[in-house]
C-alpha cells in the first residue's frame, strides 16, 4: 500500500520534448552573440557597457514588478534576459547609460508586465521602448564611427539609411562593408553576416521557421529591386537596402518574436509580407530614416487579426464545403 | 502510394529491449476479477451467479444491448464474489471474482467454426460478438457493430499496425510470432465487411514484421502491407485513414462516412482464434515496460489479472514508480491502485520511476504556436487552453474544442509544459455538459409552451 500511495496520477500525455521556455531563450540568445562580438570590436566597450544596463535593467523590473504584485518569480525564463539584449542591439552604441535602464522600465513594466507578462504582450517590448526613446531624438540617432574605418575616435557618423533616405547610395562605403558591419549603427544590426548566422542557428535549432523572416526579407528585395530611388543600378539599391538598417535584426529577431507574431503558417508569411511592404513604404516616404521598427509595431497590432483571418482548414471539411457554410450562414444573417 | 497527415511529433520510439522478448504465456493469477464493462457500450450483465463453477471461455456476461459485447472466463475455477470493484478508468465497476482451480478446464463452448461458417459473412459477424471481441487497440469498440454498422458503406478495410506509441510492442511481437493468423484474421475481417482488399499499414521502425509479413502473405490475399514512415500519431484512426486513402473523416463522423473501418492488428489476430479455435478475447499480449520495470518484457495475460500480478511477472519493479500507466505514455491511463485488472484493450503497462512529463509550477504560454503545428487534427491548442480556462464555451466551438482526438502531440511539444491536451478533455466535457442541459432547458420550455396551448383550448 505504502507503494501505491507514491504514484503520481495525471492526465496524458506523460512524457515530453525536452526543449523548454528557458532552452528555447538561451538559444535566441547563443543567436546575438555574433551581433554582439561585432558591437563590441567596432564600438568598444561603450557597447558591451549599453547591453549589460540593458539586461540587468530588465531583468531587475521583471524581478520587482512580479514581487510587488506578488506573482510568481518569471526571471528565470530568460525572457526578460532577450528583451535586455534586443534592446540594447537597436541603441547606438554611445547612449548615456540612463537610456537603456528608462528604454528597459517601458519594455518590461508598461509594455510586458502590465498585460499579463510572459506571452501576453501584443507589442515587441524591445521595439516598443525604442519608439519610446525616440523621445529623446538627439541621443538616439548620433551614430558612433565604427572601429577600423575612420580611427577609434568617437565621432558623429553618418549610417548607410541616411544616404538611402535621400535616394542616394551611401558614400565611401561597400556593400561588403554594410554586410559585414563596418558602418555607424545601432550597435546590434551592423552586421548582417553575424545575424544571418545567428538565424541560421535559430533555424536549425527549430526555435523559428523561415516563413516571416524569408517573407519579410523577399518582399523588401523584390520592391526595392523593382523600384530603385534616385536612379540607382535595381541590384545595387536592393543589396544596400537589405543590408542596411535594422533590418536583418528586425526580420530575423524582431519578428519572429513568438508572443508578437501570428503563430499560423499562412499568417506568418502575411505578417512577414506586411512587414516589407511597411518598412519599404516607411523608408520611401517617411520622415524617419528607417522604418523597420515601426513596420514591425504597426504589424504586431494586427497579429490576432491575421490569426483569425488565416485560421488552418477544419479537419474533414473540404474548401468548397467551408465556402458553402459561410454563404448560408451570410444568407441566415440576412434573414 | 500514402497520403500525409498535418503535423505530429517524433518522440523516441523506446521500444527496444521489449521489442526483442518474445511473448512468453504468463501463469495466471490465483484470483481474476473481471468488469463487466470492458468495451464502449452498454456495460453487461452478469450470466453466473456467486458460488458457480466456471471454465475457460465461458460466458460470464452478456447484454442484448448493440453496441455492447459478452464476457467470458479467462480462467476456470468458483465465481466467488460479484460485487462493484475499481476499474481502470477510475469508477467502480461490476465485476465477477473467479478464485483459479488450476485445472484450466476448457469450455465445450470453444469449438472451431466450420467450413461453411468461415465462407458465411453474418456467421463470421455472429462468431465476433460471441467471442466478444472489441477494438483491442484500446478503444475497445465492439468489432462486431463496426462491421455490421458499417456495412454496405465500407470500401476500404484499413488495419492499422502502426504502433506509433513509444514503448509498445505488443501488436509488433503478435506479428512477428504470429504472422499466418494475423493475416488470417484480415481475411476472415474483409470477408464480413464484404470488401475484397485490405490495406495492413505498419510504421518502418519494425521492418522485421514487415518482412515477415510479405513473405506468409499469399499473392491472392488482396491484403496490401503498406510500410509507413514513423510519426506520433500515426496510428490514430483519422489519421490513418487520411494516410492510406487521402480522405478526411468529416467533424463528428465515424469512418464508416469515408467508407473505411479500421481494426487493431491484435483485433485481426483475436479474430483469427475465436474462428478457427473457438476462443474468445479472453486474453492479450501486454508490454510490460518502462524505466522503473526490472525486465521489460511481453506477456500473454487472462483479461482481468490484477496490475499489480502483471507487473511481479515481468520481475517487478527495479526502482519505485512514479507513475504507472495502462497503456503507452502518449496516452495511456495513470493508475494510482496496482488492484486493478487488465482489460480486453490494455496493450501495455508503461511504468516510469522519473519525472518523464517535465511538469512546471505555473506554466506560461508563450505563444509559439508549435502546438497547432503539430496538432493533427489543425486544431490551435493554446488558444482552446485560454478559452477552456474561462469557459468560454462560444470560443471553445469557434476553436472546434470537439474534434480534439486527445492524441497529446500539443502536450509532448509545449516548451512551456502546459497541459494543453488536458484543457482539451476537460472543455469537452464541459461542452458536453452545457449541450445536455441547452437539450434539456429547450425540451423544458417546449413542454411548457404545448401545456400553455393545451389550457387556452
Amino acid at each position: 500500500m505504502n507503494e501505491m500511495a507514491k504514484l503520481t496520477v495525471s492526465s496524458s500525455p506523460h512524457i515530453r520534448a525536452a526543449h523548454t521556455t528557458q532552452s528555447i531563450m538561451r538559444d535566441v540568445i547563443i543567436a546575438l552573440v555574433p551581433a554582439m562580438i561585432v558591437a563590441v570590436v567596432m564600438f568598444g566597450l561603450s557597447a558591451l557597457a549599453v547591453i549589460v544596463v540593458s539586461v540587468v535593467a530588465c531583468v531587475f523590473f521583471e524581478w520587482g514588478y512580479r514581487k510587488l504584485m506578488h506573482k510568481d518569480s518569471t526571471i528565470s525564463d530568460g525572457s526578460a534576459v532577450v528583451t535586455g539584449v534586443l534592446m540594447a542591439c537597436c541603441l547606438p552604441a554611445n547612449v548615456p547609460l540612463w537610456i537603456p535602464v528608462v528604454g528597459a522600465f517601458f519594455a518590461i513594466v508598461l509594455v510586458k508586465q502590465l498585460y499579463g507578462g510572459i506571452g501576453k504582450n501584443f507589442l515587441n517590448p524591445a521595439l516598443a521602448a525604442r519608439a519610446f526613446l525616440f523621445s529623446w531624438p538627439v541621443i538616439m540617432t548620433t551614430w558612433v564611427a565604427p572601429n577600423f574605418t575612420y580611427g577609434a575616435d568617437v565621432v558623429t557618423s553618418a549610417t548607410p539609411m541616411s544616404f538611402l533616405h535621400m535616394g542616394q547610395l551611401p558614400e565611401g562605403i561597400s556593400i561588403m562593408g554594410t554586410f559585414l558591419g563596418t558602418i555607424g549603427g545601432s550597435l546590434g544590426e551592423i552586421s548582417s553576416a553575424a545575424l544571418i548566422l545567428g538565424g541560421i542557428y535559430l533555424v536549425v535549432r527549430k526555435v523559428i521557421s523561415v516563413r516571416i523572416p524569408l517573407s519579410y526579407l523577399l518582399t523588401v528585395a523584390v520592391i526595392t529591386f523593382i523600384f530603385p530611388r534616385g536612379g540607382n543600378d535595381n541590384l545595387t539599391w536592393m543589396l544596400y537596402n537589405l543590408f542596411s538598417g535594422g533590418l536583418m535584426l528586425g526580420a530575423i529577431f524582431m519578428a519572429t518574436d513568438y508572443t508578437t507574431s501570428p503563430i499560423n503558417p499562412v499568417g506568418q508569411i502575411v505578417y512577414g509580407i506586411g512587414c516589407g511592404l511597411l518598412t519599404v513604404f516607411i523608408r520611401y516616404f517617411g520622415s524617419y530614416v528607417e522604418g523597420v521598427s515601426y513596420a514591425i509595431l504597426i504589424m504586431n497590432v494586427c497579429v490576432w487579426m491575421i490569426d483569425m483571418a488565416f485560421r488552418p482548414r477544419r479537419f474533414g471539411v473540404s474548401k468548397e464545403d467551408e465556402k458553402k457554410a459561410k454563404a448560408q450562414k451570410k444568407e441566415a444573417a440576412a434573414k | 502510394m500514402s497520403f500525409k497527415f498535418y503535423g505530429g511529433v517524433h518522440p523516441k520510439d523506446m521500444k527496444a529491449p521489449a521489442n526483442k522478448a518474445a511473448v512468453t504465456v504468463m501463469t495466471p493469477p490465483p484470483q481474476v476479477v473481471i468488469p463487466m464493462s470492458l468495451h464502449i457500450g452498454a456495460p453487461c450483465q452478469p450470466t453466473v451467479a456467486v458460488g458457480d463453477e466456471v471454465k475457460v471461455g465461458q460466458k460470464i456476461g452478456d447484454s442484448p444491448a448493440a453496441v455492447s459485447a459478452p464476457i467470458h472466463a479467462s480462467i476456470s475455477g468458483k465465481v466467488i464474489a460479484i460485487e462493484p470493484r475499481l476499474h481502470s478508468n477510475g469508477t467502480m465497476v461490476n465485476s465477477v471474482v473467479i478464485e483459479n482451480d488450476g485445472l484450466y478446464t476448457p469450455s465445450e463452448t470453444m469449438v472451431p467454426a466450420t467450413e461453411e461458417q468461415l465462407n458465411d459473412p453474418e456467421a463470421i459477424v455472429k462468431i465476433i460478438r460471441e467471442a466478444g471481441i472489441v477494438g483491442m487497440g484500446g478503444a475497445t469498440f465492439p468489432t462486431a457493430f463496426k462491421i455490421s454498422s458499417g456495412k454496405g458503406q465500407i470500401d476500404t478495410v484499413i488495419i492499422n499496425g502502426a504502433e506509433c506509441e513509444p514503448y509498445i510492442t505488443s501488436d509488433h511481437r503478435t506479428m512477428l510470432e504470429h504472422p499466418d493468423e494475423v493475416l488470417g484474421g484480415i481475411s476472415l475481417i474483409m470477408k464480413a465487411c464484404g470488401v475484397p482488399k485490405a490495406t495492413f499499414a505498419i510504421e518502418e521502425n519494425k521492418a522485421d514484421a514487415i518482412a515477415v509479413l510479405r513473405e506468409h502473405n499469399p499473392a491472392d490475399s488482396g491484403i496490401e502491407i503498406l510500410q509507413l514512415p514513423c510519426r506520433y500519431p500515426q496510428g490514430a484512426e483519422k489519421q490513418l485513414i487520411l494516410t492510406v486513402t487521402g480522405r478526411e473523416v468529416p467533424p463528428g463522423g465515424l469512418p464508416a462516412a469515408v467508407g473505411c473501418a479500421v481494426f487493431n492488428t491484435f483485433t485481426a489476430y483475436s479474430v483469427y482464434r475465436a474462428a478457427h479455435e473457438g476462443r474468445p478475447a479472453i486474453e492479450r499480449v501486454v508490454t510490460v515496460t518502462g524505466s522503473a520495470i526490472a525486465e521489460p518484457k511481453n506477456l500473454l495475460v487472462p483479461v482481468g489479472t490484477p496490475v499489480s500480478y502483471v507487473i511481479e511477472q515481468a520481475g517487478g519493479f527495479k526502482k519505485p514508480p512514479k507513475k504507472v500507466l495502462m497503456g503507452g505514455p502518449m496516452m495511456g491511463n495513470a493508475l494510482y491502485d496496482l488492484s486493478v485488472s487488465v482489460t480486453k484493450g490494455t496493450n501495455a503497462l508503461t511504468c516510469f520511476c522519473e519525472d518523464e512529463d517535465r511538469t512546471v509550477e505555473n506554466p506560461h504560454c508563450i505563444r509559439c504556436g508549435k502546438c497547432s503545428s503539430v496538432c493533427p487534427m489543425r486544431l490551435e491548442p493554446n488558444f482552446l487552453y485560454a478559452y477552456e480556462r474561462k469557459t468560454d464555451y462560444e470560443g471553445m466551438e469557434k476553436f472546434h474544442i470537439m474534434d480534439c482526438i486527445e492524441c497529446g502531440a500539443c502536450t509532448y511539444i509545449c516548451p512551456a509544459k502546459l497541459f494543453l491536451t488536458h484543457s482539451c478533455r476537460t472543455g469537452k466535457a464541459k461542452m458536453q455538459a452545457k449541450m445536455a442541459a441547452d437539450k434539456a432547458r429547450a425540451e423544458a420550455e417546449k413542454a411548457k409552451a404545448e401545456a400553455a396551448k393545451e389550457e387556452k383550448k
